[in-house]
C-alpha cells in the first residue's frame, strides 16, 4: 500500500534507445501489448496480431477529451474497428507536432482543427499500407479490395482478413504511401466521426486512477515548493533559508531567478518550512502597480486619442467617418484581471542525470518544455522524455512552462528526482493573468441612423512578449493577437473600422486565458451593438439580424434566439444577447450566439443568471456531445468572470490568497445551460473556448432590458451593480 | 506513529500528529485519488469520509483521525461498480478529472443519509466542492441518475 500506481518501462516506437515511464492502469494499451511483436504502420498507428490497434493521441489532455476525438479521426480513415482501438499519449517529438504551431502546443482550441488533416492522412497511410500488403500476397490489384471496420475483404473472390492478421506478415515500406486529398473517405462515408464515443479517460477519473503530475511518485524522489517574487524582475535578495536547513527532513533551500525553493523528504515538512520562509525581493518592473489607481490611468489612455495605439484593425478611415457622423455613440468598458484557479496547482516532477532529463508534467506546451530542460541540462534535446500527463486544467495557465523550468533547474541541483508543486497560495500569488483592460468605443452614425465608422481603444496589459517572447510581437508589427483578439466587427456591416491597443506594462506576469481577448472585447462590442439596438429603437435580436453580413452568423443567431423563445415575456427576468467568434479567418471561425436569462435583486446588487441558451457553429462536430460539453464549460466561465472573478495588485503583489477571496462559479451559481450545434462544412472548427465572449454582454444586455442601466465593468460585483442601478 | 483504519485496513504511518490528514493518505499510504486543491477546506478535492462523515481531509490533522475509520476513493465501497460512480462514468462528467473524486466523496454521503434527494438538496450539499471546469450540471445529473438506481 506503499505505491499509488505502476509503473512499467517499455521501449518506444521504433527505437531502441529512448525509454520512458508509462502509467498503466486497467485497460491500457501497455497491460495488453501484444507477445507477437505489433507493426509500426507510421508515428500514430500500430497494429498488433490479435487485432488490437494502438493510436497515439499526439497532444496532452487537459479535460478538453481531444484524447479521444483525435484517435478518432485515425481511426476513421483507417477503418478500424473502435472497439480494438487502445489510445496512448504520445511520446514528444517532431513526428507530432502541430502543424498549426509547428509544436507539440495546445492552445487556441486548435488540437482538433489542427491535426484533422494529419490523422486523417495517418489513418489512411495506415490503410493503404495493409491493402498493399494484401494485394500482394493474394496477387490481386489493389483497387479491387475495400476494407471494412477492420477487415480486409476481396469482393470479387468473397475473401476476407482481419487487420491483426494482415498486420502480422505485412512488411512497412521505406517511403510510406503518399494520400491525396481525393484518397481520403468522403465525409458522408464517416462512421466514426461525427457519432459520440465514450471518453476514454473518464472511467480513471471517476475512480482515483488518473495520473496527473502531482501524483507521481518516484524512487528517491524529494519534494520541493518555490515561492515565487511578486513580480516580474524582483530577485531573492535575503532569506532564512539557514534557519530552514535546520528543520528536520529540509535537505535544500536554493536561490532562484525570480524565487526561492525549499526542498526536503517529505512534502508536509517542505509545506511547513515554506509557512517559515521569508524572503526581501529587489524591486521589480511592477513593485508600485496597484490595480485600482491603475485601472483609472487605463481608461484615460483609452480616452486620450492623442496617445497613439497600434492599429490592430484598420479598415477604411473610421476617425474620419466618426469626425462627419451626424451622430456619435461613445461607450467605455473596463475589466479586472482574472486568474485561471486550474485545480492542480502548478505542479512538475523533473529528473536530472549526467546525459539525460525526465520531465513529468501537466504542461499544454511540452515541445517547449522539452526544448528548455535541455538548455538547462546541456544535454541534446533528444535526450530529454518529457512526460505528458493529463492536466489538472489548464485554461492557458499551463502554456507557461515557469513551473517546468524551475523543477528542470531544481532536479539539476539536487541531483535526485524531485516534485515541485505550488501551494494554492503561491500559485495564485505568482497568477499569469487575463490582462486587466479598459476600452473606449466611438461609433459614427449617420442622419437615418446607419452605422459610417467605428473606432475601438483599448489599454491593456500584453500577454505576446510574456508567451512568445518581445521578438515574436515585434515580427506582428506590434499585433498582441491574444490581448486584442475579438476587438473588431469584422461581422458587422461597418464601412470602417479601426482598433487600436494602448499597451500597459507593469512587470505583471500575464498568460493566455480561456476564450482569450474574446472575453473582455465581445463584451465591450456587444454591449455597444445593444446600446445602438436601443437608440434605433430596434429589438436587439433583430438588430443583429440587419446588420450582421454573413448567413452562418446570422444562423446562430436566429437559433439562440429561437430556443429562448426570444419574444415571450417574462415575470422578474430579462433576456439579453451576445455574438462571438472563435479562430481565426484563414483557419476558420467558429461562431456563437448566446441569450442569457437573467434577474437582477434591486436591493442587495445580486445578478442571478438562470438560464444559457447558445447556438454553436462549430463547422464539423468530431464528438459533438463533448463539444457541447465544451463549450457549455466555457459559456459558465463566462458567467464567472462576468460575476465574481477578479484578482488585484496592491503595491505590485497578488491581494487574493485562495478560493476563500477569489471567488468561481460554485453549484449553486450554475445557470441551466442549452447548447445546440449548428453544422457547416466539412471540416471542424475550434470548440473549446467558443461561447465564453458572449456572456458577459448577454447579461449586462438583459439588466440593459430591464433597468435601462449599463454595467461596464468586469465583474458585475454588487457594489457595481448597486452603483450602475443607483441604488 | 499514528495508527488509524484506512479502507477497512488498519494502517500505521510515521506521520507527525499535524500532518493533514490529505498527505498522510496521499504521501504515507499512496493512494493519490484523494486530492490537494487549496489546503484550507475551500475547495473540496481532498473530501474523504471520517467516520462515514465527509470532511476536508487537507484541514484534518493526523491525530484527529487515529484510530478512527478514513474511506478514500480508492475505497469507496464497489469501486468501479459503485452506482455514483457508474453514474459519473455514464454521464461522463468529468473534464479535466481533478476535483472529481472528491465531488464523488461529497455526494457518496448525501445518497447515505438522503436516498432520493431534490435538486436543490444536492445543489446545496455539493456547494462547497469547486469544479473549475464547471461540471455542475454533469455531477448533479450524475448524482441524480445514481440515486434512482440506489
Amino acid at each position: 500500500m506503499t505505491d499509488g500506481m505502476t509503473l512499467s518501462r517499455r521501449g518506444l516506437l521504433g527505437t531502441g534507445l529512448a525509454f520512458t515511464f508509462a502509467f498503466a492502469g486497467p485497460g491500457t494499451a501497455e497491460a495488453q501489448s501484444a507477445p507477437a511483436g505489433p507493426a509500426t504502420l507510421n508515428a500514430y498507428v500500430r497494429i498488433a496480431p490479435d487485432g488490437t490497434i494502438t493510436i497515439q493521441a499526439p497532444v496532452p489532455e487537459m479535460g478538453q477529451a481531444s484524447n479521444t476525438a483525435l484517435p478518432l479521426i485515425v481511426a476513421e480513415e483507417l477503418d478500424a474497428d473502435w472497439s480494438k482501438v487502445r489510445i496512448e499519449t504520445a511520446p514528444v517529438r517532431p513526428a507530432y507536432d502541430s502543424p498549426v504551431f509547428r509544436s507539440q502546443f495546445v492552445v487556441a482550441s486548435l488540437s482538433v482543427r489542427g491535426y484533422w488533416m494529419p490523422l486523417r492522412v495517418a489513418g489512411a497511410q495506415a490503410r493503404r499500407v495493409l491493402l498493399d500488403a494484401v494485394a500482394a500476397r493474394w496477387g490481386v490489384p489493389v483497387d479491387q479490395l475495400t476494407t471494412e471496420p477492420s477487415v480486409v475483404v476481396h469482393a470479387a473472390s468473397g475473401r476476407r482478413i482481419g487487420y491483426g492478421e494482415v498486420a502480422a506478415f505485412a512488411t512497412v515500406p521505406a517511403t510510406l504511401p503518399e494520400i491525396a486529398p481525393a484518397a481520403l473517405k468522403p465525409v458522408s462515408a464517416f462512421r466514426l466521426v461525427g457519432r459520440d464515443v465514450p471518453r476514454f479517460d473518464v472511467p480513471a477519473k471517476a475512480t482515483g486512477q488518473a495520473v496527473f503530475a502531482i501524483d507521481v511518485r518516484l524512487p528517491g524522489m524529494l519534494h520541493a515548493t518555490v515561492a515565487r517574487s511578486p513580480g516580474l524582475g524582483a530577485r531573492p535578495l535575503t532569506h532564512n533559508g539557514a534557519a530552514l536547513l535546520a528543520r528536520p527532513g529540509i535537505t535544500h533551500v536554493l536561490p532562484l531567478d525570480q524565487g526561492v525553493a525549499i526542498v526536503g523528504e517529505k512534502v508536509e515538512a517542505v509545506l511547513a518550512a515554506r509557512r517559515e520562509l521569508a524572503v526581501t525581493w529587489s524591486p521589480g518592473e511592477g513593485a508600485t502597480h496597484s490595480s485600482e489607481p491603475a485601472l483609472a490611468s487605463y481608461l484615460a489612455d483609452a480616452r486620450d486619442t492623442a496617445k497613439q495605439g497600434v492599429a490592430v484593425v484598420r479598415n477604411g478611415e473610421a476617425a474620419q467617418a466618426i469626425a462627419g457622423a451626424a451622430r456619435v455613440h461613445t461607450a467605455e468598458f473596463t475589466s479586472d484581471y482574472v486568474y485561471h484557479a486550474q485545480m492542480e496547482p502548478l505542479t512538475c516532477v523533473a529528473h536530472v542525470t549526467a546525459d539525460a532529463v525526465e520531465v513529468w508534467a501537466g504542461t499544454q506546451w511540452p515541445s517547449l518544455v522539452r526544448d528548455e530542460a535541455a538548455k538547462i541540462a546541456g544535454i541534446p534535446a533528444d535526450r530529454v522524455t518529457v512526460n505528458m500527463l493529463t492536466m489538472g486544467g489548464g485554461f492557458g495557465r499551463r502554456a507557461a512552462i515557469d513551473y517546468a523550468i524551475e523543477a528542470v533547474t531544481i532536479a539539476k541541483a539536487v541531483g535526485r528526482p524531485v516534485k515541485v508543486m505550488a501551494t494554492r497560495e503561491d500559485d495564485i500569488a505568482n497568477a499569469h493573468v487575463r490582462p486587466m483592460t479598459a476600452h473606449r468605443i466611438d461609433v459614427g452614425l449617420d442622419a437615418a441612423g446607419k452605422i459610417t465608422g467605428w473606432r475601438h481603444r483599448l489599454a491593456a496589459d500584453l500577454v505576446v512578449p510574456m508567451l512568445y517572447g518581445r521578438a515574436r510581437l515585434d515580427a506582428q508589427r506590434g499585433v498582441d493577437h491574444i490581448v486584442t483578439y475579438h476587438a473588431n466587427v469584422a461581422h458587422y456591416d461597418v464601412p470602417a473600422a479601426l482598433t487600436e491597443h494602448v499597451y500597459r506594462e507593469h512587470g505583471v506576469r500575464t498568460a493566455p486565458w480561456r476564450g482569450i481577448g474574446a472575453g473582455p472585447n465581445a463584451f465591450a462590442v456587444e454591449a455597444v451593438i445593444d446600446d445602438l439596438a436601443r437608440q434605433a429603437n430596434a429589438d436587439p435580436l433583430a438588430y443583429r439580424l440587419a446588420l450582421l453580413k454573413d448567413a452562418r452568423a446570422k444562423a446562430v443567431v436566429e437559433a439562440a434566439g429561437a430556443m429562448a423563445e426570444w419574444g415571450r415575456r417574462r415575470e422578474g427576468t430579462s433576456l439579453g444577447i451576445g455574438f462571438a467568434k472563435l479562430g481565426l479567418p484563414q483557419l476558420g471561425e467558429a461562431l456563437s450566439a448566446t441569450v442569457a436569462e437573467v434577474a437582477v435583486d434591486r436591493a442587495n446588487g445580486q445578478i442571478r443568471v438562470l438560464r444559457l441558451w447558445c447556438a454553436a457553429d462549430i463547422g464539423l462536430p468530431v464528438q459533438p456531445r463533448n463539444a457541447m460539453r465544451q463549450i457549455e464549460a466555457s459559456l459558465l466561465w463566462g458567467v464567472s468572470s462576468a460575476l465574481t472573478e477578479r484578482l488585484t495588485f496592491r503595491d505590485g503583489a497578488v491581494e487574493q490568497t485562495n478560493f476563500s477571496d477569489y471567488e468561481v462559479l460554485r453549484a449553486s451559481d450554475t445557470p441551466q445551460v442549452q447548447v445546440r450545434l449548428i453544422r457547416s462544412g466539412e471540416m471542424p472548427l475550434p470548440a473549446a473556448e467558443l461561447g465564453l465572449g458572449t456572456v458577459a454582454p448577454a447579461i449586462s444586455n438583459a439588466v440593459l432590458a430591464a433597468t435601462g442601466r449599463r454595467l461596464s465593468a468586469m465583474p458585475f460585483t454588487r457594489d457595481r451593480v448597486r452603483a450602475a442601478l443607483g441604488a | 506513529m499514528i495508527s488509524l483504519t484506512v479502507n477497512n485496513r488498519a494502517v500505521t504511518v510515521a506521520a507527525e500528529p499535524e500532518t493533514p490528514l490529505l498527505w498522510v493518505l496521499r504521501e504515507h499510504l499512496g493512494l493519490t485519488g484523494t486530492k490537494y486543491g487549496c489546503g484550507v477546506a475551500a475547495c473540496g478535492a481532498c473530501t474523504v469520509h471520517l467516520e462515514g462523515e465527509a470532511v476536508r481531509s487537507c484541514s484534518i490533522p493526523a491525530s484527529a483521525a487515529a484510530g478512527r475509520a478514513v474511506t478514500t476513493i480508492e475505497g469507496l465501497p464497489g469501486g468501479a461498480n459503485h452506482p455514483l460512480v457508474r453514474a459519473w462514468v455514464a454521464v461522463e462528467a468529468p473534464q479535466c478529472g481533478y476535483c472529481q473524486t472528491g465531488q464523488i466523496m461529497q455526494a457518496a454521503t448525501l445518497l447515505a443519509r438522503t436516498p432520493r434527494p431534490t435538486r436543490d438538496e444536492i445543489v446545496a450539499h455539493m456547494d462547497g466542492n469547486l469544479c473549475r471546469c464547471a461540471t455542475y450540471n454533469q455531477i448533479v445529473e450524475a448524482i441524480e441518475q445514481a440515486a434512482g438506481s440506489v
